[in-house]
This record gives C-alpha cells, sequence and structure tokens, in this order.
C-alpha cells in the first residue's frame, strides 16, 4: 500500500497485542457465503508510472481550442495566489469545523464567504456553499414552498436547462414545476413572456410558492427583474434569482430588486471548469428567510474570554440534529471552492471584478461584429453582457467542422434546447477578458471560409455574408 | 504551545483600504459597459474589501494557521476516514488537460476525461459489487437522494404507488432521514438491538407493503459490522422493498465485502473518505452511486457510455425515458473524481485490501489501548472505527466526552467525532484510518488515558480546556439567539479588533 | 426542582395552566434544563386548531431540537411573540414570561388526562 505507514514488525505488535495471528480474525464477522470475491482491478500503479499514465490521459483531452464556450460555466483569469494559497495543507485537509477552537482559520474565511456574497447579492444571509448552481437553484426553490406553505413553482424556459432538470428532479417526487415560456418574438423575444407569468400566477387553485428566473438569464439576456418580483409579490409568491455572479460587479443586485432569494453558479469566480465540477453553489437569501436557509451558517461571536471567534450556528437547522425535519440533507458542502471564490475576489478587488465585467462586454461586442462580418446574427434583438446567440444554418454540423479549425464555437442550442422553436440554429457564444482579438478574428474568418463552403455546396448564399 | 497557530486575523474587510491592489487587470475602454440596460444596471458598486497581494496571501496564510488538519497531525474524526491526501492527486487534477476542460465540450474534445470516468465507474462497480454506477452525485447526501429516488422510481414503474415509508436504525446518520423527506417518503427509525447491530425482528415488525427502502450503514456508525445483514437482506426483499447501503464505513471492508454481492440493491461511495479525496475545510466530496441490474435503469443522466468504435460519448438529454432526471448540473464532480482514480490507480485491489486490513487493525489497536480508561460499550472485533464513552467518568468526576474532546486539543489532538451516533451516553467514535503510524496510534491512546486521570485528579483543568488553542470555548448560545452571519462595519465596535 | 402544584402536566414536559375556557402552555423548568440554552421556538399562528397531545411547535437549543406536543386539544389564541426576540425567556421563566401559547380549550374533560404536579414531579425524579 502506498501511502501506509506500518511495517511488518509494527503490524505483529498490533496483533500480538490483540492476541490473534492474523488480520483475518478482525473479519470473522463477515459470515462466510457473504465475504467477497476477489478485487478484480489493474494492479497497483508506482507513482512514477501513475503521474505518466494521468498526464498521459489529461492529453487526451484538447484543450488548445479558442473556446467561446460559456453556457453556465465560464473561464477568467485566476492570480497564481489563488491556488498557491488553495494549496496548503491546512486549508484542504481539514475538514468540517466541529471544533472552532482549532478551526478558526476555515471558520473565519467562511464568515468572509458570506459577507463578500451578500455585498454582491444585496441579501444578508447567505449559506456556505451547496454542490453548484443547479442544486442551490433547487433548494432555493424548496425554500419557497416551506416559507409559503405552497406546493407549486413557477421556473422561466430560460433558466439553464440543467438547472430547470434538476429542479424537476427535486421537485419530482412532491412538489409542482410549471415552466414561463419565452416570448418568442418582438423586442422582448428570448426573454420571459410576463403575460405568460400572469396568467400562470393567476390559477387559484394552484398558488405559486415561488417564481425563478435568470439574470442574464441563459441565452445571456436580461430580464426585467423588477416586474417579474412585483408579480410575484402579488401574488403572495416569493421570487428566486438566479445569477452569475461576476456580472454583479455591473449588474445590480438581487436584494435591491425585490428578489427573497439569490442562487448561482460560483465557478466564475477562480474556480477551474474542470468537466463540471467541483463548483460552488450559492445560496444567498433575506434576513426573513434565515431558517429556511439550507447548508451550514457561520456566525461571529466570541470565546470566554472575550476574544473575537467564529462558529457555526443555526445548527439546530441541519440534517444530523433534526433528521427527517432538517431543511436539506446537505451535509459535506463546497467550502475549499467558497475559499478559492473569496481568495480570488479579494486578489482582484471591487475594481478588478468591474474590469473582468467590462472586458467581456468588450469582448463579446467585438465578437458580435467579426460573426456578424461573417454572417452569423444575432437571434435577438434585446441588450447583453458577454453571451449571445446567433444564427449558422445548420449549426450543429457547422460547430463539429470548426473543432477542425481549432475554434470551439460555443454551444449548438439545439443540443440541450430541442423543444424551443426558433433556436434550432442557434449557437449561444460567449467572451471574456481572457478572449483575445486574434480568436474572435480566427472564429469569424473559420466561420466565414465554412459558410461559404456549404452555400458553394448546396447553391445558397449565406445571407447578408460579404468578405472580410 | 498550541497545535496550530495563533494570530487571530482581522477581517478581509477591516484589512480594506480605499485604492489597494488595482493593477492585476488592464482596464477596458471607457465605453464597454455604454450599451447596458439603465434597469440592469449596478447603482453603487458593491463594497468588496481593497487588498495588495501581499496582504492577501499573509491574512489566508495566517489564517491556515489557525487550522488543524490532517497534514499537520491525527484527526481521529469518526464517520469521516480522514486520511492522508496523495500530493500526486492534487498534482494530477490540475493538468491543464483536466482542469481547463469545459463541462459542455464536445465529447470528441474530451475523451481523457470521458474513459477516465468510465474506468472509475468500472473500479467503483467492481468494489461495491454493482452492476453500473453513476458518477453524477456531488457529495454523500446527494448520493443518497439519488437512490432513494431510483428505488421511488422503480417501485412507481411496477405501479407500487404505495410504498412511502423508509425504514433507517436509529444509529443512522442524519442524513438518511433526511433524504427520504427530500424524496416526498416517510421515515421510520427502527431501534437498535442491544449489542449495537440491526434488530432483524424489529425490522421484520416494520417491514410491510407501505415500506420502499431499507437504508442501512454498513459497517454501523458505531463501526461494528451487521453480522446479521444476510438475513435483513432477505427480509427487506421478501417485503418487496430495497436495500440501500450507506457507503460512509467502506474503508473497512474493501476487497472484503462487496454489499451488491451480499444483496444491496444500491449505494453509495463518499469518495473523500474512502479514496482520499481532500475534505477540503467541509467538502467538495462527490458521492458515485452503484446499483443492481433493477435500478440501472433508472440511473441519472448523463451516463458515460463507451461507443463500438472504443470512444467514449455522454449520454444525451432524455436518451433514456427511464432516468430519473439531472441532481445537478453537467456531470459530475470530477475534478474531485479524478483524484478518486488516481488513488484506486495506486492501490489496485490488493492494495485496496490492504487499506482495509490496516485501518481495521489500527482501529482495533486503539481500542484495546483503551480499554482500561474508558467504557467500550460494544466490546467486540470492531471495523475501521470504535465508540468509546465516558460515562463511567461522567458519573465518577462530572468530566463529560465535551470536555475531554477540548482537553485533546491541549494535548495536540483533533478530537474524535463526540455525541454521535445519538444511541451511545456520552460517546465518542474514534477512527484512526490506515496511514497513521503506530507511534501515533500509542501517543493518542496515552493522551486519552492521561485526561482520563486529570478527570480525577485535576477536573478543572479538563474542564476549562483548551487553554493551548488560539481561542477558548465559545459563546455559542449568543452566536443562535443573535446571528451575526456577516460583516458590517459596526461589528468591529463590538468586539476588539485582534491585530 | 420545584413543580408549581396548580398546574397540570404532559409527559413530555409541557404544562398548562387552566384558566375558565382558557389555557396557557410552556415547557417545565425540568425540560428547558434538560435542552439547555433554547435559541429559538416555532410555535403556530393564531387560528390554528391544535389536537391534543399532537405536536404544535418546535424548541430549539444550541444543539438540539425538541417537539412540542399540545396538553390539550383547541384552537391557539395567541403565541407568545416576545420569545422570537427572547427565546432565553423559556429557561429564565419557564412558567411565567416564557409561556408559549394560549388555547380556548376545547374539551375540558381531558385535563383529566393529564398528570397533577405529583405524578410529574414523580416522573422527573425516575428519570
Amino acid at each position: 500500500m502506498p501511502y501506509g505507514p506500518h511495517t511488518g514488525d509494527d503490524r505483529a505488535r498490533m496483533l500480538a497485542a490483540l492476541g490473534i495471528d492474523s488480520v483475518d480474525r478482525l473479519f470473522d464477522d463477515i459470515p462466510a457465503h457473504l465475504q467477497a470475491s476477489e478485487l478484480r482491478l489493474p494492479p497497483p500503479e508506482p507513482e512514477l508510472q501513475l503521474s505518466v499514465h494521468l498526464a498521459a490521459l489529461a492529453a487526451e483531452n484538447r484543450t488548445d481550442l479558442a473556446s467561446f464556450l460559456g453556457a453556465g460555466v465560464y473561464r477568467h483569469w485566476s492570480p497564481p495566489a489563488v491556488d498557491q494559497i488553495l494549496l496548503r495543507g491546512e486549508w484542504y485537509t481539514a475538514y468540517t469545523p466541529y471544533q472552532p477552537e482549532i478551526s478558526q482559520g476555515t471558520l473565519q474565511s467562511v464568515y468572509e464567504y458570506q459577507s463578500l456574497m451578500a455585498e454582491l447579492t444585496g441579501l444578508p444571509v447567505v449559506s456556505a456553499s451547496h454542490y453548484d448552481g443547479a442544486s442551490a437553484t433547487a433548494e432555493a426553490a424548496l425554500m419557497t414552498c416551506r416559507q409559503t406553505r405552497r406546493a407549486r413553482v413557477l421556473v422561466s424556459a430560460a433558466v439553464h436547462p440543467h438547472y430547470r432538470a434538476t429542479l424537476r428532479t427535486y421537485f419530482g417526487a412532491r412538489l409542482e414545476v410549471d415552466e414561463i415560456p419565452m416570448a418568442a418574438s418582438g423586442d422582448e423575444a428570448g426573454t420571459l413572456d410576463l403575460a405568460a407569468l400572469e396568467r400562470l400566477l393567476a390559477d387559484r387553485d394552484r398558488p405559486v410558492a415561488g417564481v425563478v428566473a435568470a439574470q442574464p438569464n441563459f441565452l445571456g439576456l436580461f430580464e426585467p427583474m423588477d416586474r417579474i418580483g412585483e408579480l410575484a409579490h402579488a401574488a403572495g409568491a416569493l421570487f428566486v434569482a438566479v445569477v452569475e455572479p461576476v456580472s454583479l460587479a455591473v449588474l445590480a443586485p438581487p436584494g435591491e430588486y425585490g428578489a427573497d432569494v439569490a442562487a448561482g453558479e460560483g465557478q466564475p469566480m477562480g474556480i477551474p471548469a474542470q468537466y463540471g465540477g467541483p463548483y460552488l453553489g450559492i445560496l444567498a437569501a433575506t434576513d426573513a428567510l434565515v431558517r429556511q436557509i439550507p447548508g451550514r451558517l457561520v456566525g461571529l461571536t466570541t470565546d470566554v474570554d472575550g476574544r473575537r471567534a467564529y462558529v457555526m450556528t443555526l445548527r439546530a437547522r441541519e440534517q444530523d440534529i433534526r433528521r427527517d425535519r432538517a431543511a436539506s440533507n446537505i451535509c459535506t458542502n463546497q467550502a475549499l471552492l467558497a475559499l478559492a471564490a473569496s481568495i480570488w475576489l479579494a486578489s482582484i478587488g471591487p475594481h478588478g471584478l468591474r474590469d473582468v465585467a467590462a472586458w467581456g462586454a468588450q469582448r463579446a461586442a467585438e465578437l458580435e461584429s467579426a460573426l456578424a462580418a461573417a454572417g452569423a446574427f444575432r437571434l435577438h434583438p434585446g441588450p447583453y453582457l458577454n453571451e449571445f446567440a446567433v444564427r449558422v444554418p445548420d449549426a450543429r454540423a457547422v460547430h463539429r467542422r470548426l473543432l477542425d479549425r481549432g475554434i470551439l464555437a460555443g454551444l449548438p442550442l439545439a443540443a440541450v434546447l430541442p423543444d424551443e422553436r426558433g433556436l434550432e440554429d442557434g449557437l449561444l457564444v460567449c467572451a471574456t477578458e481572457l478572449t483575445t482579438p486574434d480568436e474572435i478574428a480566427r472564429f469569424g474568418e473559420a466561420l466565414h471560409a465554412e459558410l461559404a463552403a456549404s452555400a458553394a455546396t448546396d447553391g445558397r448564399v449565406p445571407v447578408g455574408a460579404r468578405s472580410r | 504551545m498550541g497545535v496550530v497557530g495563533e494570530r487571530l486575523q482581522p477581517s478581509l474587510f477591516e484589512r480594506s483600504r480605499p485604492g489597494r491592489g488595482d493593477g492585476k487587470i488592464p482596464h477596458p475602454p471607457q465605453d464597454a459597459l455604454d450599451r447596458l440596460p439603465g434597469p440592469a444596471r449596478r447603482r453603487e458598486p458593491p463594497a468588496l474589501p481593497e487588498l495588495n497581494e501581499p496582504e492577501v496571501v499573509r491574512h489566508y496564510v495566517n489564517l491556515s494557521q489557525l487550522n488543524y488538519a490532517v497534514d499537520t497531525g491525527f484527526y481521529p474524526l469518526g464517520s469521516c476516514t480522514m486520511k492522508f491526501n496523495p500530493k500526486l492527486n492534487e498534482w494530477a487534477a490540475r493538468l491543464a488537460g483536466f482542469a481547463a476542460l469545459h463541462p459542455l465540450a464536445p465529447d470528441a474534445v474530451a475523451q481523457g476525461t470521458l474513459r477516465l470516468l468510465w474506468e472509475l465507474e468500472g473500479a467503483l462497480a467492481e468494489i461495491g459489487g454493482m452492476r453500473a454506477v453513476t458518477l453524477q452525485p456531488a457529495a454523500g447526501a446527494q448520493g443518497e437522494l439519488t437512490g432513494i429516488l431510483m428505488i421511488r422510481a422503480y417501485h412507481h414503474a411496477g405501479g407500487d404507488t404505495d410504498r412511502t415509508d423508509v425504514l433507517v436504525p436509529d444509529s443512522s446518520h442524519g442524513t438518511n432521514p433526511a433524504t427520504a423527506t427530500m424524496a416526498g417518503l416517510r421515515t421510520v427509525t427502527v431501534p437498535s438491538a442491544p449489542d449495537g447491530g440491526v434488530d432483524v425482528d424489529a425490522f421484520r415488525a416494520a417491514l410491510g407493503p407501505r415500506t420502499a427502502a431499507v437504508m442501512i450503514t454498513n459497517p454501523s456508525t458505531l463501526g461494528l459490522f451487521e453480522e446479521r445483514i444476510g438475513e435483513l437482506l432477505d427480509a427487506v426483499h421478501a417485503a418487496g422493498a430495497l436495500a440501500y447501503m450507506d457507503g460512509a464505513n467502506l474503508n473497512a471492508i474493501l476487497g472484503r465485502f462487496k454489499p451488491g454481492e451480499a444483496g444491496f440493491d444500491v449505494m453509495h461511495f463518499n469518495v473523500h473518505k474512502t479514496f482520499s479525496t481532500p475534505h477540503g475545510g467541509g467538502g467538495p466530496g462527490a458521492g458515485p452511486v452503484g446499483v443492481g441490474e433493477r435500478l440501472v435503469p433508472y440511473l441519472p443522466e448523463p451516463r458515460v457510455l463507451r461507443e463500438a468504435d472504443g470512444s467514449f460519448r455522454l449520454e444525451r438529454a432524455g436518451e433514456r425515458a427511464t432516468s430519473i432526471g439531472r441532481l445537478r448540473s453537467f456531470v459530475g464532480n470530477t475534478g474531485v473524481l479524478v483524484r478518486a482514480y488516481a488513488y484506486i490507480r495506486a492501490h489496485g485491489g490488493t492494495g485496496l485490501r490492504e487499506v482495509s486490513d490496516d485501518a481495521v487493525l489500527a482501529a482495533n489497536y486503539l481500542k484495546h489501548r483503551l480499554r482500561d480508561a474508558y467504557d467500550l460499550p460494544y466490546d467486540r472485533a470492531c471495523k475501521h472505527e470504535f465508540v468509546a464513552s465516558a460515562a463511567s467518568i461522567r458519573r465518577r468526576t462530572g468530566i463529560r466526552t465535551l470536555d475531554i474532546a477540548k482537553r485533546l486539543i491541549d494535548h495536540g489532538f483533533h478530537p474524535p467525532t463526540i455525541y454521535f451516533p445519538l444511541i451511545v451516553e456520552e460517546g465518542m467514535l474514534i477512527e484512526p484510518t490506515e496511514t497513521e503510524s503506530v507511534e501515533t496510534l500509542d501517543a493518542f491512546a496515552d493522551a486519552l488515558i492521561a485526561i482520563a486521570a486529570e478527570a480525577q485528579s485535576e477536573p478543572q483543568r479538563v474542564r476549562d480546556a483548551p487553554r493551548h488553542a488560539p481561542v477558548r470555548r465559545l459563546d455559542e448560545t449568543t452566536a443562535a439567539r443573535q446571528p451575526n452571519l456577516r460583516w458590517r462595519p459596526s461589528a468591529g465596535g463590538v468586539m476588539p479588533c485582534p491585530d | 426542582m420545584p413543580v408549581p402544584a396548580e398546574l397540570r402536566y404532559t409527559k413530555d414536559h409541557e404544562w398548562v395552566r387552566v384558566d375558565g375556557e382558557e389555557a396557557t402552555v410552556g415547557i417545565t423548568e425540568y425540560a428547558a434544563g434538560q435542552l439547555g440554552d433554547v435559541v429559538f421556538v416555532e410555535l403556530p399562528e393564531a387560528g390554528q386548531t391544535l389536537e391534543q397531545f399532537g405536536t404544535f411547535g418546535v424548541v430549539e437549543s444550541v444543539k438540539a431540537v425538541s417537539d412540542l406536543f399540545a396538553p390539550l386539544s383547541g384552537e391557539v389564541v395567541e403565541a407568545n411573540a416576545e420569545l422570537a426576540g427572547r427565546p432565553e425567556l423559556v429557561n429564565e421563566e419557564p412558567y411565567g414570561a416564557g409561556w408559549m401559547l394560549r388555547l380556548l380549550i376545547a374539551d375540558a374533560t381531558q385535563v383529566g388526562e393529564l398528570l397533577d404536579a405529583a405524578a410529574y414531579e414523580q416522573l422527573t425524579t425516575e428519570a
């Protein structure tokens, strides 16, 4: 065993103390007929060999592409200080701070995370982390049901499809989810259909606990959050805003437009994409919901000598104490990622965060021009921050072919929103501060070439295409 | 000398000075945000702290030193398996090919990670004796929810919609009943037998046409193998219910007991316990779930599939109509799974069996060492952890387990899990793991024995512990009655800034 | 510890003071002591109907949580709003300012099913 300390003598000494001749005696309580068959796994790999093996597997992935893919996970620059601090064993090899006297580092860092997120969201109560944006959104929706004692939630169809799917799984067994459609045309195309929301809220037999909408939404567009909140509240429902934390540097915070709960994906704050996780579920709420928010909370207090100290608090909401009546079953959370996000925010500061958001907007505008020049125009008229959808005939095939030209051309919308009319030819693309003018130019040229090639094959000229 | 550093830190917000720390990122053009519509804009910038990098580093390095961790000392927190976290695995997870890969990248771009995930599924299925594995759940508790939702879907598919009860023993983790509630089911708690094992007769009496599932932790939360597990599983299946195994304690039985072979229908793995992925001060984890044949159709989406040509791909949304759906975004906590994969490959089948052998040997040795100083309410061969109790010490001296735990800090150790399982009076659940040397085990036993003596000779010293920690016992009552959950400038006025 | 003679009790450590058609309900000093420092009390709203021995709320201390059981059936007239801000009253004055509910008694004969002070005292000394 590669990491075990015991020599043959050590084992012999322990066995002798126990008065047995073999460790097998300690497994005599497993009935003979239930003892395991042999473990058929590949033989052990010594570290040297294993490191070569792992590097080879990593190299099978292609991360050299010019990527315009976002859709909920965004590439941002992280100062090296963030990961170097995170790699200290005192952080990542500790566990939940059950013993506050020797866990003040973790506890203070969580308290500071809560404070940073409270500033960003404008909501005072922040849980010490959930798994990701999707499960945080589902937990937010469950909070609205507990608080209002109602059993139906409305979710905008412009919320990330994975979040909606997760919400359905969490609710499937006992609660109802209805979707609020997007406006199909006009200036509001691609955003929540307010008239439909009013109709859904008007059903008196099925009162609504919460309304869930995202800002910016999955298609990168802005929702009329204050209006959605007003309609929700008028119907006695709570309002859940799904947010992207970097954008909160420049976008109105949920606490300002009347959201009762904010949920979101914390990955953009210094956390690598790493094919899906671990990420950071943000969950924030008003003071009125402090007893409904699931997950750990850290509070400021004093020790017996009056020194400032931090401790996990309001613990009686949690599963280990309240068991079947707990607010959630969450136990292990994403503490290390909350720490990563805090260090990232502390390192780049408020001005850095604003600059990151603004660069995204700047590069996205340049991207829009370059794609339009190649013949791919936006699908929606509304403003956006750093992500938008364009129309590309036969988007999935073009997307595939662009890989060969070194371009990861965002996300073909048909893959994730197959039932949404008007998005069949959509590509969702984004830019961040890491997107370079050169990458944008390469994308534009490659797309132009692809569109020209398909036009040549099927005899059509891409609408609006012109040479560059 | 304390076991951790002593330099309490002011908050990030107190360290902030306007104008500090700008300049890491170039400024974008002035008009970059001009197209943002008025109503969507933020009026006041967020009041985030402004710091320069040296201060950020000093803040977090000093804070880190206030933590006790596996890398600094013995951390025998029962039920949590605080084993050594190999450094190679941290390196591997940070390889650009793994770390920079977007979760919606096309399959063709992600073959290395997909292969790793597919092989990991296979290895976990082999370890658990299961037919198939999903890597999606983000933690053990989410794995439990996945398992129970699959069981519910299985019963419903058979038209069996009246099964609403989940049976759990009273020694179970709190996540088990909390999960049943989240899945819309009802928890029925079954008392344990006097020997600490499941009470098979009590379970038989509670099983019936309304039972959807039975959730069992084996070895139990008392660190004991359930000797009557075969009988219990037969009874569960005879009643038409399915059996869930909470895999929290798998570290004791690798290569010795495969839950699927024994008849469990579904189980979760806690990779941060069994397979050494770091605990991260509370997370992240990952909670893969293994299932037997019957539950394969209900696995969450997306699964990782291997095509006839040997390439790998993710299942598409809606491709398998029987799936319970998604539990979270994307495929799973892949970065954590890379570490678990590395651990399993480093050990192979023989190494994993040795892990359990050494973990169980260490626990039994430590239990033996404490025999004369503490009560051992369940005194038979334990698995990877055991329960000791200070009930006699309390009756004799008034010193409680909490006091003993705090005094252990002064002796340089992280305390074990205390007051869990709830059924043990003054209990402490001690889990040494396989990566601690005999010398460490002996030193810890000596400390606990010394504290038991102190409880008699100098009880006040035990009550006043810890003395050698950056802060002493905390006012948790005020923290709960008047929660202060975020920094506000006035908070500094109440308590002096420690720096 | 002294148990007020004029009150009736449940086995689950609630007390009730009957005053004509109304009853006042709280938890006993013994129960408050067992829980430790009370940090939160969750109570029903006025107008809610309670069943005798059914749960009506929850009391939390720092590390424990306990159900509250109604000594009598009836309609909630008032819940003690003071406890929201000062849960410590349950520890400090369990039979006074730490009261929890006032009920409109539905069935006065149920009082006969409750323990008197002597029986309750017996229960707590056995425990």
